[in-house]
């Protein structure tokens, strides 16, 4: 449960960060305070409740992935661990996958900048390399399907399946805004202005799921057990046995 | 583009006018707090039924022909799931949350009224699943509500094959209603507040609120979690939780499981659950206690770290409910000290609840009864958790009635009390009436010391080694035949403080028709969703301004000042120079 525990105090960090720096020592009850008070706006964030939304969105998502890590962490440490082997085919979807953020980016700076016909072309970009990366998922679950390998085989690989599984679902469900955003983009109901938020938070949401995907895709790899990962990084730094 | 902040624009005030789209499907967040509390309300009366079937049969062995074993388990099972669940965080969250929010910061609306929507009904789809598990084939699970492995799924356990399953999609269900929910209460206490309504300006409420709804965020994708790889482990044969075993004298399929992970997981989820029911009852008796008692809450700012330090401190301390599981020495030390840590911030918050009634104008209407009462057996079940958090005390109790009787006096009794003080205090402004005050007080008296009939001797039968969740005791050397009283008594007094409810739900409805008419402001409260134009609130909740507050939320008993209080969005004045002059000398 150690990187639950690590995800428990970043968080706890940045929400003490955030309380410190919004004066939480203050005295609400006094003259003095009452009157700097009296000129506050109204919001925490200068950012739109929508962006400030998918941000607290993304902090529980990493929870429900942290605590697979933890898991899969403790479960690996069991003697009988058998590491499953990795398609081949997933560094072609890890290729792809950052293909799509990249070009979902390059969209994000093309709305920023009005020009619709490139929105377009990058939209399309964007959602045709999700699809390709999922496809390649399923592919990858074909693969090791047909080599004997399914959720019931061994421990690794009921992981294997459902790390991958949730990671996609979470992809599916964006490209779910992506297809109305792109729909009614290319089908002339939307101006530019109408989905410049849909596609900024597409792009967090995208590069998010591109993080999740390495951390996840390194883990699946490694041969290491994170308690020994954790010792050796402990030691490499002087602190180890 | 240029940020506006919310209260600066421009909104259109559309007032849904056909009877769907004003009661039913909903953007509003008054009524879709309604909604949420009266289907909590209604599946925790299904719960407390439940509570009835184990009281008797604990009383009265071998005398119900329709108490079997099994639906003793199943009984047991539900009750917990539905009151923490289903009806205590829905209700606190969904209910409270959606209410009280929006219009104690002064805001016209959560932020996405579609998503709040959308999140109660998919929270009664959950609902509606969890029901449906009574009717399929064998019936609900009987696992007990922490729904360990391997037994939840065991064929030897009731509701093992189709009952555990509902189970477990409805959880998932209710998490994702839970979500849509909690992102609206989160960006909302951020984003969304009226000018001059700083962090500490909000009252208590929105505090505990706000912290409860984090810890939901945080908390429940470790419930998601275990349930679907519970799910997994039923249906497609994967051994996540499930080690090699035998059962039934079948060797199983499965093998190399771990059933601690299980607990790990689900404990991590399980205690912040505890304070995600407890934090917003702590909020709201923070503003009953001041409203009437007349007097400014006694030391806000450290009641409002105290929150954060609880809620930050219910992430650390998980394992202490698994004590009996087996662990390295130091492990449990570890979360012993945290545990202990714990009553620190808590009994700050109490001595500060006690300190606010000192001098206080004391009014015992009905919901400051409730207050008051809730600190009582919140001190009660919180002293008996300083027993139960060291590993040496908790291992011989751990599996006996000392622990019925502490989780239910500190989450169950003192947070119910809470929602009835709540309910009493705001049902002035939800319905626009007012109840019956002797009613009130009867239905108060009733809950209040039947509880302590109920809970009290419960503690005893703990320490005398009655074990906890057992169909029948039969005959054992250790138990002596008083304890069969004792349980008779406790189920007489059961059925009759739920009977009393019945008072409760009378008084609601017959008020909400034949009530007296009441004021905009019966309590004389400064918090804005006193200060709104109309009572109940129409949709948008503050006419065509949205107010701008001035103040903090408890200036009571002010010298010089009008009516004894000064409402949070009056601008400053001679008056608000007074209230300076009194905190001064306080």
């Amino acid at each position: 449960m150690s990187v639950a525990i690590l995800f428990a105090l970043i968080v706890a960090g940045i929400a003490a960060w955030w309380l410190i720096a919004s004066r939480l020592t203050g005295k609400p009850w006094e003259k003095a305070q009452s009157e700097a008070d009296n000129e506050f706006a109204g919001a925490a964030l200068a950012f739109a409740p929508a962006q400030v939304g998918l941000w607290m969105f993304l902090a529980v998502v990493t929870s429900l992935f942290a605590l697979l890590v933890s898991a899969y962490g403790m479960r690996m440490e069991v003697g009988d661990w058998r590491p499953l082997a990795m398609p081949k085919i997933l560094w072609l979807n890890t290729a792809v996958l950052a293909l799509s953020s990249a070009a979902f980016q390059w969209t994000r700076v093309a709305a920023r900048h009005g020009e619709a016909e490139r929105v377009k072309g990058g939209l399309l970009a964007s959602g045709v390399f999700a699809i390709a990366f999922v496809a390649g998922q399923l592919l990858a679950w074909q693969q090791l399907y047909a080599s004997g390998q399914f959720l019931a085989s061994n421990i690794a690989s009921a992981f294997f399946f459902l790390l991958t599984g949730l990671h996609g679902l979470h992809l599916l469900g964006g490209l779910v805004v992506w297809s109305r955003s792109t729909a009614r983009m290319w089908g002339g109901r939307a101006k530019l202005a109408d989905i410049r938020m849909s596609i900024e938070l597409c792009a967090v949401y995208w590069h998010y799921l591109l993080a999740v995907w390495l951390l996840l895709f390194a883990l699946l790899l490694s041969r290491t057990t994170l308690r020994n990962l954790w010792l050796g990084i402990c030691s490499a730094v002087g602190y180890g046995p | 583009m240029a940020y506006v902040a919310i209260t600066d624009r421009d909104v259109h005030l559309h007032d849904p006018q056909s009877f769907v789209t004003k009661y039913i499907w909903s953007q509003d967040h008054k009524v879709i707090a309604i909604q949420y509390a009266v289907t909590a309300i209604a599946v925790g009366l299904v719960a407390l039924v439940l509570s009835g079937v184990m009281r008797l049969q604990l009383a009265f062995p071998d005398t119900f022909s329709f108490i079997t074993p099994s639906n003793y388990l199943q009984s047991i099972t539900m009750h917990g799931m539905i009151m923490v669940i289903y009806l205590l965080t829905a209700l606190f969250l969904g209910g409270f949350g959606n209410y009280l929010i929006p219009l104690m910061l002064g805001a016209r609306d959560m932020v996405f009224p579609y998503l709040n929507m959308l999140s109660y009904w998919v929270y009664l789809l959950s609902v509606l699943v969890l029901m449906a598990s009574f009717f399929v084939s064998g019936g609900p699970t009987g696992a007990g509500w922490t729904l360990y492995p391997p037994q939840a799924i065991l064929p030897g356990t009731a509701g093992a094959g189709m009952g555990i399953i509902f189970m477990l999609v409805s959880l998932a269900i209710f998490i994702v209603a839970f979500t849509m929910g909690g992102l609206n209460y989160v960006t909302t206490v951020l984003q969304a507040r009226c000018r001059g309504m700083t962090l500490l300006r909000m009252p208590l409420s929105v505090w505990g609120i706000f912290m409860a709804t984090i810890l939901g965020l945080l908390a429940f994708p470790a419930l998601l979690v275990s349930a679907i790889m519970m799910a997994l482990d039923s249906t497609l044969g994967t051994s996540f939780f499930m080690p090699a075993m035998m059962s039934m004298g079948r060797q199983l399929a499965h093998d190399g499981g771990s059933p601690v992970l299980f607990q790990h997981l689900f404990w991590f989820f399980g205690h912040p659950e505890v304070y995600i029911v407890a934090l917003p009852a702590f909020g709201i008796v923070s503003d009953l206690l001041a409203v009437h008692a007349r007097k400014n809450i006694f030391g806000y700012r450290m009641m409002v770290w105290a929150i954060l330090a609880i809620g930050c401190l219910s992430f650390v301390v998980w394992a202490h409910h698994m004590y009996v599981s087996g662990m390295n020495p130091y492990f449990g030390f570890f979360f012993a000290t945290t545990t202990l840590i714990i009553a620190i911030p808590t009994a700050i918050k109490v001595y500060n609840w006690v300190l606010t009634l000192w001098h206080g104008d004391i009014h015992l209407r009905v919901p400051m009864l409730f207050a008051i009462g809730f600190i009582f057996t919140f001190v009660h079940g919180g002293l008996t958790g300083l027993f139960l958090g060291n590993v040496t005390v908790d291992l011989p109790l751990s599996d006996t009635f000392f622990v019925v009787a502490h989780f239910h006096m500190v989450m169950g009794v003192s947070p119910i009390l809470v929602v009835f003080g709540a309910i009493y205090h705001w049902y002035p402004k939800i319905t626009g009436r007012m109840w019956n005050e002797t009613l009130g007080k009867i239905h108060f008296w009733f809950t209040f010391l039947g509880a302590y009939a109920v809970y009290l001797p419960m503690h005893y039968l703990g320490i005398l080694g009655v074990p906890r969740r057992y169909f029948a005791l039969g005959e054992t050397a250790f138990i002596p035949q008083s304890v069969q009283d004792v349980n008779v008594s406790i189920t007489v007094a059961a059925l009759i403080i739920a009977s009393a409810q019945l008072l409760f739900l009378y008084n609601i409805v017959w008020s909400l028709f034949k009530g007296p008419k009441a004021a905009a402001n019966p309590w004389g409260a400064t918090t804005l969703e006193w200060q709104t134009p109309d009572t109940p609130p129409r949709h948008g909740n503050w006419g065509p301004h949205p107010p701008a507050v001035y103040r903090w939320a408890y200036d009571y008993s002010v010298p010089g000042a009008k009516d004894d209080f000064i409402a949070q969005n009056e601008p400053l004045g001679p008056a608000a120079d007074a209230a300076d002059g009194r905190e001064a000398r306080s």
